[in-house]
């Protein structure tokens, strides 16, 4: 324990003695917070939709006053010209395009059904599905009225309607910065420490420290401990100083319980913090630590969840997800933060990490060679 | 009777198919100053990281203090103290906090630390610099604290590897001195160098020619046997014997 803490010393003098690493320790989760959050965001807003409108009839004006209205859709440019519409769908500046055929109000009155056609830009599939969505949305209640308005004879026979009333649960306002802040911080911790613990134990290497380090009787865990606490705790702080900015910018509730998610925090970075240790033990310099780290960092990031739903993934990458640390730790971050959940709704994600973090400091522990072959 | 402090023999250190260490047989007894010399690349330093458990050697039977090489290297390393090629303390912390590290992982008492590190100052003369960055410190001076540093936990034995390449011939003469002032103490110096001029302080010396040991003897021994003026000679006629057999 007495060297464990001589190193923690050593390493907390090094790390504040370097002019880059209070920047980076204070910046990254500024512009991470204020920057990522905001940009990364899925609130589907003022769609430009192109329109076509063939018919101009009472009917399709109506059901165009019924987009106009949506805060979802805003009108880009409207014409009778499908070609004019094709051309600006090409050039990505409308993403969308409504055609209302002419005769649209007739087809409606007479044979009680009427086309309308849409164009989509998918290159963005999630995207193109949401637009799809709420464009149907919007359809069907026009439908509805439409129905009720001309087919049912109110006074004898009132139409069966099932109205659907929706209630969103742990974020109600539908705010994406609150889902997004916790794992866009997820990230950031894995970033501090992955990084910082893999290079500085690779950079004692560069400048050939660490041979005077391995004549001592030094032992394995100690130095992989040693290199593993700093790290840890400028991640945890990071952590902290974030969800400030998160509270203090975004009104980001945290409902549950913050010693918990501190703790789970710490957990999660044994593991990778491990992870980037025993990266930094089979690699020689600060070069191929980037680049190794980086790898895995990127995989386990667009694995985790944080862009993509895991649910949606094919089942081979859900199973692959189960040894990815920040799949497990952005859970923990949006259903801790989020839903307070406690430590009973996660000990699935307890045990995972408990295994993940003693597989990946063990391999650390065990590939740090004080002898060489 | 000498008792030898570090015994090989047959010690053979493959990297693949290339042969660092060929079948090299020698003692090192106590107190003494034992000079490894050879060209660059003859094997020198894969020898001595081998000795400081540093590197595994690939077969030979190897004591040092003592204790086996193979089982035992955990104790070798509280015996030995070890001083490196590459300059080895940390740039970026001054003189008392590279002390307060060493000291620390070798499990000196605060107190023998604090006595320690007066000692070392008062000799080095650097009372006044122990919070100067050991980066603002010239080459020679950061040599003579890597040496003190690496004696910190009195080990029985001391490797050096070229302690004085790149500083000064006045430097290096004060360097020896430190050396001589180690072996009166009883310790036992083992070090590498270059320097033909150096391997006439030492009490004995090898001389190492592609991964063999070409002579061993005292530097008089070595200079009669070989009818030599001075090393310099003796390690050329080695060397250019190794060039005509090639």
């Amino acid at each position: 324990m007495r060297t464990i803490r001589y190193i923690l010393q050593k390493e907390f003098i090094q790390v504040f003695r370097n002019k880059t690493m209070l920047p980076m320790i204070f910046v990254l989760p500024l512009v991470q917070m204020l920057i990522l959050v905001f940009a990364a965001t899925y609130d589907l807003r003022n769609v430009d939709l192109y329109l076509v409108n063939q018919d101009q009839s009472a009917t399709s004006r109506e059901l165009v006053g019924k987009f106009e209205a949506s805060p979802f859709f805003r009108i880009y440019d409207a014409s009778f010209d499908l070609k004019d519409a094709e051309s600006s769908f090409k050039k990505e500046e409308a993403e969308f395009v409504m055609i209302i055929p002419p005769g649209f109000e007739r087809d409606l009155v007479r044979e009680d059904e009427a086309k309308v056609e849409l164009l989509i830009n998918a290159i963005d599939g999630n995207k193109a599905s949401l637009i799809y969505s709420y464009t149907l949305g919007i359809l069907s209640r026009y439908n509805k009225e439409v129905i009720a308005e001309w087919k049912s004879l109110p006074e004898f026979n009132p139409p069966h309607r099932i109205e659907v009333k929706d209630s969103y649960w742990f974020n109600p306002e539908l705010d994406y910065k609150w889902y997004m802040a916790p794992g866009i911080l997820a990230i950031l911790v894995t970033i501090i420490g992955m990084f910082l613990s893999g290079m500085n134990l690779v950079r004692e290497k560069e400048i050939g420290t660490i041979e005077q380090l391995n004549v001592t009787p030094i032992k394995k865990y100690q130095f992989i401990l040693g290199k593993l606490l700093p790290f840890l705790v400028i991640a945890l702080f990071d952590l902290a100083f974030g969800l400030i900015i998160a509270r203090l910018v975004f009104d980001l509730p945290i409902v549950g319980s913050l010693p918990l998610l501190f703790g789970f925090a710490a957990l999660y970075l044994v593991g990778v913090l491990g992870l980037g240790l025993f990266i930094s033990t089979v690699t020689e310099t600060q070069q191929q630590v980037m680049f190794i780290t980086f790898f895995f960092m990127m995989i386990f990031i667009l694995m985790g969840g944080i862009f993509t739903p895991v649910e949606s993934m094919p089942e081979w990458a859900q199973w692959l997800d189960r040894i990815n640390p920040i799949y497990y730790f952005m859970r923990i971050m949006r259903m801790v933060v989020l839903k307070g959940s406690g430590f009973f709704d996660l000990w699935e994600e307890f045990a995972s990490l408990t295994v993940i973090g003693t597989v990946f400091l063990g391999l650390a522990i065990w590939r740090y060679r004080k002898t060489a072959s | 009777m000498k008792t030898p402090v570090i015994s090989v023999k047959n010690l053979v250190k493959k990297f693949g198919s290339f042969v660092a260490n060929d079948h090299l047989t020698f003692d090192v007894y106590r107190g003494e100053i034992f000079g490894f010399l050879g060209a660059n690349g003859a094997g020198k330093t894969t020898a001595m990281r081998i000795l400081c458990g540093l590197s595994a050697p690939t077969s030979g039977e190897l004591m040092v203090g003592g204790y086996d090489v193979y089982s035992q290297t955990e104790q070798i390393k509280r015996n030995i103290g070890y001083m490196s090629q590459k300059f080895s303390l940390y740039e970026d912390m001054t003189i008392a906090e590279n002390i307060r590290f060493y000291g620390g992982i070798y499990g000196l008492s605060v107190k023998e630390r604090k006595a320690k590190e007066e000692v070392l100052l008062s000799k080095l003369s650097l009372q006044g610099e122990r919070d100067k960055l050991i980066a603002s410190l010239p080459l020679g001076w950061k040599q003579k604290l890597a040496f003190s540093v690496a004696l910190l936990h009195d080990p029985q034995i001391i490797f050096l590897d070229e302690p004085t390449g790149g500083v000064d011939p006045i430097t290096r003469r004060q360097f020896w001195d430190f050396i001589y002032e180690a072996s009166a103490d009883g310790k036992t110096i083992f070090v590498t160098t270059h320097y033909m001029d150096e391997a006439e302080y030492c009490d004995r010396v090898s001389i190492m020619v592609d991964g063999r040991i070409a002579a061993l003897d005292t530097p008089e021994k070595l200079k009669k046997q070989f009818e030599a003026a001075d090393m310099n000679e003796v390690f050329l006629k080695l060397a250019r014997k190794a060039k005509a057999t090639e």
